[in-house]
């Protein structure tokens, strides 16, 4: 897999329900925004969760963040571009340790 | 009170002020069936459950509210998907309601369970899929609350058999869903505009369906004048501006007024309003009005810069903004581009033969009916050549006259969306307008017309061919015409009169629109079969991918 020319991370607050993963994945897929990872995570209980994306392809980020704004699940979307990409695949090397990351 | 999940359901659409609900029962929904039995709500049986889904478009797109279709699970479901998807690209407000099976089945490939959930994932502003009879006390209001709040869309809610039979308590009741307000737009935005308008030296107005859904119709047309800025319509704004305005340049794009096309590329500033720059209205992109700077205002933030990026843009509601800018904006003469676009507009008449050399000609039946019917006459067309002709010589005098499929591009929408704007608008008059081809997509609602008895002539503009894809194939294809002529096409007029419904085939010899008036004379529902000329074809046309400038003229005498 080549690795992306830039990528960005974006942070996810989202209603906690079995559809909403499939609404922004399918977002994603259908807008042909690049999507190189998730990590999710449920808080407040279970009633709500957090993710994080590795995006790619920076110049659509705006229209990315804009249409993930309208999903009724998601309740807030903001940069993190304090987190870097190689928490990724750091996290990736955690899990996968025999598989070789992007 | 004890009720039950179905019952429940009629009551929270009832108090959302649901009239009339258009769709077919099957097993997964009888429940929520039984209940509407005696209720206020007037239930529409129509023959396929895409009729239902399109007759709750009409009835959506006539008054702006929320329509509600209903169907059974699987097929039900499935059939629905093509009108939910229309209504997503022309953000229609609809409900659509679906049985399901009962949760305990669900993912067991259970007898007509299909993932509706999953289905309308992607062709639905949101979707839910209701997992208790207490969840509806939230779904169903939030469902209408969406549909209509901001940019409307379809919502679809799949509601499992066993929700519907279950027994609940219940002590009080939701307020229904309504439209959230929407933010304003700040000030300094609206104040730069007006200033970026008033310095501008040629201004057009570039008038989406939006400016129709929010109301901004006569808003946009006192901005035309006062700023002195030609206005364009994309498909679905036609009736925002009427055509006798003296700064109405007509529809821009593949099919457009030239005159349109044309000054687009001579406008130093265009401010498109509620116009999100679908590729049918810009051509190539990278050339559409190449001179000009852009101001774009839309209640979809995500429509800002999507595909052109302008100077400004300006989020909210189009006839809010253009109320403010029209507060804070002089009136500017600009003499010279008002006389450009009027001589530009008379340069380009369109080009159709006479009422004497081709009265069947649709351009002719267009304009024969815009001078005899009432102005407030809905119009829905279906898709195809038919479509172009309607839009380019049907004069659109009021907003939400125009019904017809214009992101999708669905065949089969104008008979069902016709009953609709019948149903929605009882007393005024309803033409539907189709083509041999679309017709029999959605034939069927000949039997729901039939039964109902609403005042709509349905005009098949019948040329024995899909039209536009035999133009394509001359046009673009060297003459290869490959399955697009209907060969054994059936006679309509018998087969409307099959279904029960009067049915008349225009003699061309005689008085073709003699015989027009005499059929739209009589009361009740008609279909009224028009032959026309298989070679006729609209124009201009831009080639599919070049940029507008490129129109294809009328080549003389082509046809007669």
């Amino acid at each position: 897999m080549p690795k992306p020319a830039k990528t960005s991370v974006l942070e996810l607050h989202v209603r906690n329900h079995p559809g909403v993963m499939s609404h922004i994945t399918g977002l994603f897929a259908r807008r042909a925004f690049n999507l190189e990872a998730i990590v999710c995570l449920p808080v407040d209980g279970g009633s709500t969760s957090r993710m994080l994306l590795l995006v790619a392809e920076e110049s659509r980020l705006d229209q990315i963040e804009q249409q993930l704004v309208k999903l009724h699940d998601i309740l807030e979307v903001r940069r993190r571009p304090d987190v870097l990409p190689t928490f990724f695949t750091q996290l990736a090397q955690t899990a996968f340790p025999k598989a070789t990351t992007a | 009170m004890k009720t039950t999940g179905a019952h429940l359901l009629r009551i929270l659409l009832e108090r959302q002020g649901i009239r009339t609900i258009a769709g077919i029962p099957g097993g997964a929904i009888l429940p929520f069936y039984d209940a509407l039995h005696g209720s206020a709500i007037r239930h529409v049986l129509t023959r396929h459950e895409q009729g239902a889904g399109f007759i709750a478009q009409g009835m959506a797109r006539t008054t702006g509210r929320a329509a509600v279709c209903l169907a059974t699970s699987g097929p039900g479901a499935t059939n629905l998907l093509t009108a939910i998807a229309d209504a997503k690209l022309d953000s229609v407000p609809l409900v659509a309601i679906t049985g399901q099976v009962s949760q305990p089945l669900i993912g067991t490939d259970a007898f007509q369970e299909v993932d509706m959930y999953g289905l309308t994932l992607p062709i639905t502003k949101h979707n839910f899929l209701v997992r208790s009879a207490a969840e509806l006390m939230e779904t169903v209001p939030l469902a209408f609350e969406i549909a209509e709040s901001g940019r409307p869309g379809p919502v679809s809610i799949d509601v499992p058999k066993d929700v519907q039979t279950a027994e609940i308590e219940v002590d009080h009741l939701p307020e229904p869903g309504r439209a959230r307000p929407v933010p304003p737009c700040a000030d300094a935005l609206i104040d730069e505009l007006a200033a970026r308008l008033t310095a501008a030296r040629q201004p057009v107005l570039y008038l989406g369906g939006g400016v129709i859904a929010s109301g901004a119709s006569d808003l946009a047309c006192e901005l035309a004048q006062r700023a002195s800025a030609p206005a364009v319509s994309t498909l679905l704004a036609l009736g925002a501006i009427p055509p006798e305005h003296p700064l109405h340049m007509g529809m821009l794009g593949m099919h457009a007024t030239c005159g349109a096309n044309h000054l687009l590329e001579e406008a130093d500033l265009v401010l498109a309003i509620g116009a999100r720059f679908d590729d049918r209205a810009t051509g190539r992109l990278a050339e559409f009005c190449s001179r000009a700077a852009i101001a774009h205002i839309d209640i979809d933030r995500a429509e800002i810069g999507k595909l052109k990026k302008p100077f400004l843009g300006l989020v909210g509601d189009a006839a809010d903004i253009l109320r403010r800018l029209l507060a804070r904006l002089a009136p500017q003469a600009r003499p010279e581009w008002r006389a450009h676009a009027a001589a530009l507009r008379a340069a380009h008449p369109l080009i159709v033969p006479t009422p004497a050399e081709a009265p069947t000609h649709p351009a002719n039946i267009c304009r024969f009916l815009g001078q005899h019917l009432p102005t407030d006459t809905l119009i829905a067309t279906d898709v195809g050549q038919h479509q172009m002709w309607v839009a380019q010589s049907y004069p659109f005098r009021h907003p939400r006259t125009l019904l017809t499929s214009g992101g999708l591009g669905t065949m089969g929408f104008g008979l069902p969306a016709a009953i609709g704007a019948a149903l929605a608008a009882p007393g005024r008059r309803v033409v539907c307008l189709s083509g041999d081809g679309s017709i029999l997509m959605n034939i069927q609602e000949l039997a729901t017309l039939a039964e109902l008895d609403l005042p709509v002539a349905v005009l098949v503009c019948n040329n024995a061919h899909l039209g536009l894809v035999r133009q394509q194939q001359q046009l673009f294809y060297g003459g290869r015409y490959s399955a697009s002529q209907l060969g054994a096409g059936p006679d309509f007029a018998a087969l409307a009169r099959a279904f029960g419904v009067r049915g008349v085939r225009l003699n061309p010899d005689g008085d073709p629109h003699r015989q027009l008036a005499d059929a739209l004379a009589k009361s009740g529902p008609c279909l009224i079969d028009i032959p026309v000329q298989p070679t006729a074809n609209v124009f201009p046309m831009v080639p599919p991918g070049a940029a507008n400038r490129n129109m294809i003229a009328e080549p003389a005498h082509d046809h007669a």
